[in-house]
C-alpha cells in the first residue's frame, strides 16, 4: 500500500474547464455581468459575484425517460396509512409523483460564481487606455528578478546541472582522471592472458606491468571525483528596480444645490468604473477628490459623495484646486494624470473664458485624458435630445474638438453610464473617435 | 477464534498523520483480508484537499480526463454549492482500477480516515474486483492509460480540426451517451457447423408442420419485406448501442469522430456497472465498513468516543427518508444495500424456516465474507430479489401505481404482505441494484 500526499499537487485541474465553459456563455455571461452593475454597490463593484444565466444556453440535451406523464409504477419509503388497493388524490399540480422531492431548482436560472478577474475581464472586456503610459521607478516598490550569470554557492534548486558537468568535465581532463573505457581495455587484457593456457614465456612480466598499471588507474578514478564539490555551479539571479507606472485620478465635482442626489448618483458610478478600469491598467492609482460650489477644496471619499454644500458654481475654482494639487504633489513627469469632471453644467456665463484658457493652457497639457460627464436630470432624458446645451457644455465643445484627450458625454440614466463609458474607452484610439 | 487484543487505541484524538494512516491500514488490513476473505486490488491511497476534490468531481472522479466545457459548469455549479455550505464534500473517492487508488480528504479525522479506508479500499476495492458486472464490463487495469489517451486523443484533433468542431461531436456523443452503452455481451456470430445444425433444425420444424391448406391462402404483395430485412442484416440491426450504431455505420463521419464517438462510447461503458449495481456497491461497502469497524472497537483498537463519531456517521449514511418526510430524494442506496446486506448476514447466521426454503445454500452458513462461497459483491441478481422483502418491509415500502386517472393515483400493494413479495423488485430495480 503507498500513501501519497497530492495536497501539494498544482491544483486549478479545472481552469480549463472552466474557461472552456465562460467561453461557450460568454454573451450570455458577459451580459449578466454588465447587468449584475445595477444591483451592485461602487464598494464592491470589483468584487468577486454571483452570476446567473438562462439555463437553457448551456442544457446538455440527454434521451432518457420522461420524469412525469404516462402511467407509471413507483415505490415509495414510508407508507403507514394505505392499504393495498386504496385509491389515493394525486398531488397538486397533476404531477404523477406522490413527493415534492426533486422539484424547487427545476427551471431556475443556472447560478455560479466569477473570480474577480473573470469578472473584472468580462466587465472589461476590449477597453483599452487611450493614452500611453509614462513609467518610473518609484522607491524601492517593485522589484523584478533576472538572471546574472553563475555562482559557486546557492539552493540546490537553482543547481545548473549543464554548467556544473561543463566544469567538472574540464577538470577531469586537466587531471588526467583516467577513464573508464581506459580500464576495462586493461581487465580485459589481464582476463585474457590469465586465461592463456599455456601461458606464453613473457606473460608473467607483462602481467606484472598490467596489474601495476591497473592500481594506478583505480588509485586516479580514486582520488579525482568525477564530480566534485568545487564542480557546482549554480544560477545566480539578482533583483533590479523595475519602473512602475503610476496613476493619479481626479475626480472632480459640482456639489452646488442644482445638482440632485440622481446626478450624484450618477456621477459617482461613473467614477467607480474609471477607477475600476485604472487599477486594472496601473498597478498603483491614487484617487484624489476635489469637490466645489464657488470655491473648490479636496476632500475625502465619504465627504466628496455625502456631504452637502450650498454656493454658486464656479468650475474655474475646481480647475484652479486640481492645477494646485498636481503641482504640489503629482510631477507630471512621474505621474499619468487623469481628470473626470461631473456637473450638471450649470455655470456662470462670465467664468467660462477662464475656465477655457486653464484647460488649454494647463490642464490638458499634462493630462494624459480629460473626461467631461454632463449630468442630468432623469425626466428630461428625451428633452436633451433637442439639442438644449447647458453653458459649460457650449464652453467645453470648442475644447474638445481641438484636443484628443478632451472627450464629453451627457447621461441622464444609470443604464446609459456604462455604455457611455466603454465608448470612451473602446479599443479603436482616440483619434477616430474625435473625427 | 483467539484474536489479539490491541495494547491501546490507534489514536485518541481526531489528528491523523501519515504514520497513524499506516497503522490505520495495517490493523485493518488483516481484518478485512483474513477473516473477512475479501479479494482486492493493491491500494493507492491518496490524500487531497477540497480544492482538488472539486476537480476530482467534475471529471467523474478519474484523475485524468478530456477537456470539455460540460465539465467546467459542474465545476462552477458543485464550486458554489460547496462555497455556499449547501452541500459537503465527499469523504473519500475510490476508482476502480488496479491499483486501486483511493483519495481521502484531508479534512477528515482519524476516525473518519479509518471508516474510509474499511468502506474504500476494501469495501469498493473488493466490489470492483469481484463482482460480475465489473468484471465482464470493465477493464481496471488498462481504465487509466486508456483515459490519458483518450485525452491525448482529443487534445490532438483539437489541435488539427480547431476546437469547435471537435466539440461539437463532443456535445452530440454525451447526449447520446446513456445509449451508448452495451447492456448485454455481444453475441459472436456463429460459426458454420451450428448454422448448419440450426438451418436443418427449421427445415425439420417446417416438415412437421407443413399443411398443404396454407397454400391456398391469398397473400398480399410482400416484395418489400425482403429489401428492408437485408437493409436491416447490412446495418446489424437491431441495435441497442446507438453510439456504436453510429460509429460503425455513420455514413459521413470522419475517422476522428468515429473515434471520438468509441471514445465517449467506451467511457460511458466503464462507467455502466457504477450505475447498474450503485445499490449492492455501496451496500457491500458499508456492510464491509460496519464490520470492520465494529471488530476494531471489539478488540480495543478504537475508542468509545471514536466508535460513537463512526455510529454517528454510518447512521446518516444509512438514513432512508420517508416519502413524505420533505427530504425523500428518492432510495438511498446505501440504506437499501445495507439492508440487504443486513438480511444476507441475518439468513447466513439465523435462517427462519422460509430462508432455508428460498436460500438453501447459503442459509446457516456462518457469517457472510468474501470468499468463493461467501456473498460480498457477487450476489447473483436472481437471490436479490428474494433479499429485497426485509428491508422493503422495514422502511415500509409501498408500491404506487399512477394510471393517469383524473385526480387519482393507486396503491398497488404493501410489500409486507407475504403475497406482494415480489411486486416491489420489478420498480426499484431501477434504483439500480
Amino acid at each position: 500500500m503507498h500513501i501519497v500526499d497530492r495536497r501539494l499537487n498544482p491544483g486549478g485541474k479545472s481552469l480549463v474547464n472552466r474557461q472552456r465553459f465562460l467561453r461557450r456563455a460568454r454573451a450570455y455571461v458577459q451580459q449578466a455581468v454588465r447587468d449584475s452593475l445595477k444591483d451592485r454597490s461602487i464598494k464592491d463593484l470589483d468584487k468577486e459575484g454571483q452570476i446567473s444565466i438562462q439555463r437553457d444556453v448551456i442544457h446538455e440535451p440527454t434521451l432518457h425517460r420522461a420524469a412525469q406523464g404516462g402511467s407509471r409504477e413507483r415505490v415509495f419509503p414510508g407508507n403507514r396509512d394505505y392499504m393495498e388497493g386504496d385509491k389515493i388524490k394525486r398531488p397538486d399540480g397533476g404531477a404523477g409523483s406522490g413527493s415534492k422531492a426533486g422539484q424547487g431548482d427545476g427551471n431556475d436560472d443556472f447560478q455560479f460564481a466569477l473570480s474577480r478577474e473573470e469578472f473584472l475581464d468580462l466587465f472589461l472586456d476590449d477597453l483599452e487606455l487611450p493614452d500611453l503610459a509614462k513609467r518610473r521607478l518609484i522607491g524601492g516598490a517593485v522589484d523584478g528578478i533576472r538572471r546574472a550569470g553563475y555562482s559557486t554557492a546557492g539552493n540546490p534548486s537553482n543547481l545548473s546541472v549543464p554548467r556544473t558537468m561543463q566544469k567538472a568535465m574540464s577538470r577531469r581532463l586537466a587531471l588526467r582522471r583516467p577513464k573508464g573505457a581506459d580500464l576495462a581495455r586493461i581487465e580485459e587484457e589481464i582476463a585474457l592472458i590469465e586465461a592463456r593456457d599455456p601461458p606464453l614465456p613473457d606473460d608473467a612480466v607483462r602481467l606484472e606491468a598490467l596489474r601495476e598499471e591497473r592500481s594506478t588507474i583505480i588509485r586516479r578514478r580514486n582520488l579525482i571525483a568525477y564530480i566534485d564539490p568545487v564542480d557546482l555551479r549554480y544560477r545566480r539571479f539578482e533583483t533590479v528596480p523595475k519602473p512602475v507606472a503610476q496613476a493619479v485620478m481626479f475626480c472632480l465635482m459640482d456639489v452646488s444645490g442644482s445638482m440632485t442626489e440622481h446626478m450624484k448618483d450618477l456621477a459617482k458610478r461613473f467614477f467607480a468604473l474609471l477607477h475600476l478600469f485604472l487599477s486594472r491598467c496601473y498597478e498603483h492609482v491614487e484617487v484624489v477628490f476635489i469637490h466645489h460650489t464657488d470655491r473648490a477644496a479636496e476632500v475625502d471619499e465619504q465627504t466628496f459623495f455625502y456631504s452637502t454644500v450650498t454656493g454658486g458654481t464656479l468650475v474655474s475654482s475646481a480647475l484652479e484646486k486640481l492645477i494646485e494639487v498636481v503641482q504640489e504633489r503629482f510631477r507630471p513627469d512621474d505621474w499619468n494624470i487623469y481628470v473626470a469632471q461631473a456637473s450638471d453644467g450649470d455655470t456662470m456665463q462670465s467664468d467660462n473664458g477662464r475656465v477655457v484658457s486653464l484647460m488649454q493652457q494647463e490642464i490638458l497639457p499634462f493630462s494624459q485624458y480629460f473626461a467631461y460627464l454632463e449630468v442630468g436630470r432623469e425626466e428630461f432624458a428625451d428633452i436633451e435630445m433637442v439639442g438644449t446645451t447647458t453653458g459649460l457644455w457650449q464652453a467645453y465643445a470648442p475644447v474638445s474638438d481641438a484636443n484628443r484627450n478632451f472627450v464629453m458625454r451627457k447621461v441622464h440614466h444609470r443604464r446609459e453610464i456604462y455604455p457611455v463609458f466603454r465608448e470612451l474607452f473602446q479599443r479603436k484610439g482616440v483619434a477616430e473617435r474625435s473625427s | 477464534m483467539t484474536v489479539a487484543l490491541a495494547p491501546a487505541p490507534l489514536f485518541s484524538g481526531s489528528d491523523w498523520d501519515f504514520a497513524l494512516i499506516n497503522r490505520i491500514y495495517e490493523t485493518v488490513e488483516p481484518i478485512a483480508l483474513q477473516e473477512m476473505k475479501l479479494d482486492i486490488y493493491p491500494n493507492q491511497i491518496e490524500i487531497i484537499s477540497a480544492e482538488q476534490m472539486l476537480d476530482a468531481y467534475s471529471s467523474i472522479g478519474m484523475p485524468l480526463f478530456y477537456k470539455h466545457w460540460s465539465f467546467g459548469k459542474q465545476f462552477v455549479t458543485n464550486e458554489m454549492m460547496y462555497r455556499k455550505g449547501l452541500r459537503g464534500l465527499a469523504y473519500e473517492l475510490v476508482i476502480n482500477s488496479d491499483p486501486c487508488i483511493n483519495y481521502l480528504m484531508q479534512e477528515n479525522s482519524a476516525t473518519m480516515q479509518t471508516l474510509v479506508i474499511a468502506h474504500a479500499a476494501f469495501g469498493h476495492n473488493h466490489f470492483f474486483k469481484n463482482n460480475y458486472v465489473f468484471k465482464q464490463w470493465t477493464d481496471a487495469e488498462g481504465i487509466l492509460d486508456y483515459l490519458e489517451f483518450a485525452k491525448r486523443y482529443i487534445a490532438q484533433c483539437e489541435e488539427r480540426y480547431g476546437q469547435l468542431p471537435v466539440e461539437r461531436v463532443l456535445d452530440a456523443a454525451h447526449a447520446l451517451m446513456n445509449q451508448g452503452v452495451h447492456r448485454y455481451p455481444r453475441v459472436r456470430p456463429r460459426d458454420l457447423k451450428a448454422e448448419a445444425a440450426r438451418e436443418a433444425e427449421r427445415q425439420a420444424y417446417r416438415d412437421r408442420i407443413y399443411d398443404d391448406l396454407w397454400r391456398t391462402v391469398p397473400t398480399g404483395a410482400r416484395a418489400d419485406a425482403i429489401p428492408s430485412d437485408a437493409r436491416r442484416a447490412a446495418l446489424g440491426l437491431p441495435q441497442e448501442n446507438i453510439l456504436y450504431f453510429l460509429e460503425k455505420t455513420g455514413p459521413r463521419l470522419e475517422s476522428w469522430q468515429r473515434e471520438i464517438l468509441r471514445i465517449v462510447r467506451l467511457i460511458a461503458q466503464y462507467f455502466y456497472p457504477q450505475r447498474q449495481t450503485k445499490a449492492m456497491n455501496e451496500g457491500a461497502a458499508t456492510y464491509t465498513h460496519y464490520r470492520i469497524m465494529t471488530t476494531l472497537h471489539e478488540r480495543g483498537w478504537l475508542t468509545d468516543g471514536a466508535f460513537m463519531e463512526f455510529l454517528s456517521s454510518h447512521t446518516n449514511v444509512v438514513y432512508q427518508p420517508t416519502y413524505d418526510s420533505g427530504q425523500f430524494g428518492g432510495f438511498n442506496p446505501y440504506a437499501l444495500g445495507f439492508g440487504i446486506m443486513s438480511d444476507i448476514e441475518r439468513i447466513c447466521l439465523e435462517p427462519t424456516e422460509e430462508d432455508r426454503e428460498w436460500f438453501g445454500d447459503i442459509a446457516g452458513i456462518g457469517r457472510p465474507h468474501g470468499g468463493a462461497q461467501g456473498h460480498l459483491g457477487q450476489l447473483p441478481r436472481r437471490k436479490l430479489r428474494f433479499a429485497v422483502p426485509q428491508p422493503a418491509s422495514d422502511t415500509s415500502m409501498a408500491t404506487v401505481q399512477d394510471t393517469r386517472q383524473a385526480g387519482r393515483l393507486g396503491t398497488a400493494g404493501g410489500c409486507h404482505s407475504r403475497r406482494a413479495w415480489l411486486s416491489p423488485y420489478p420498480a426499484i430495480a431501477g434504483a439500480g441494484i
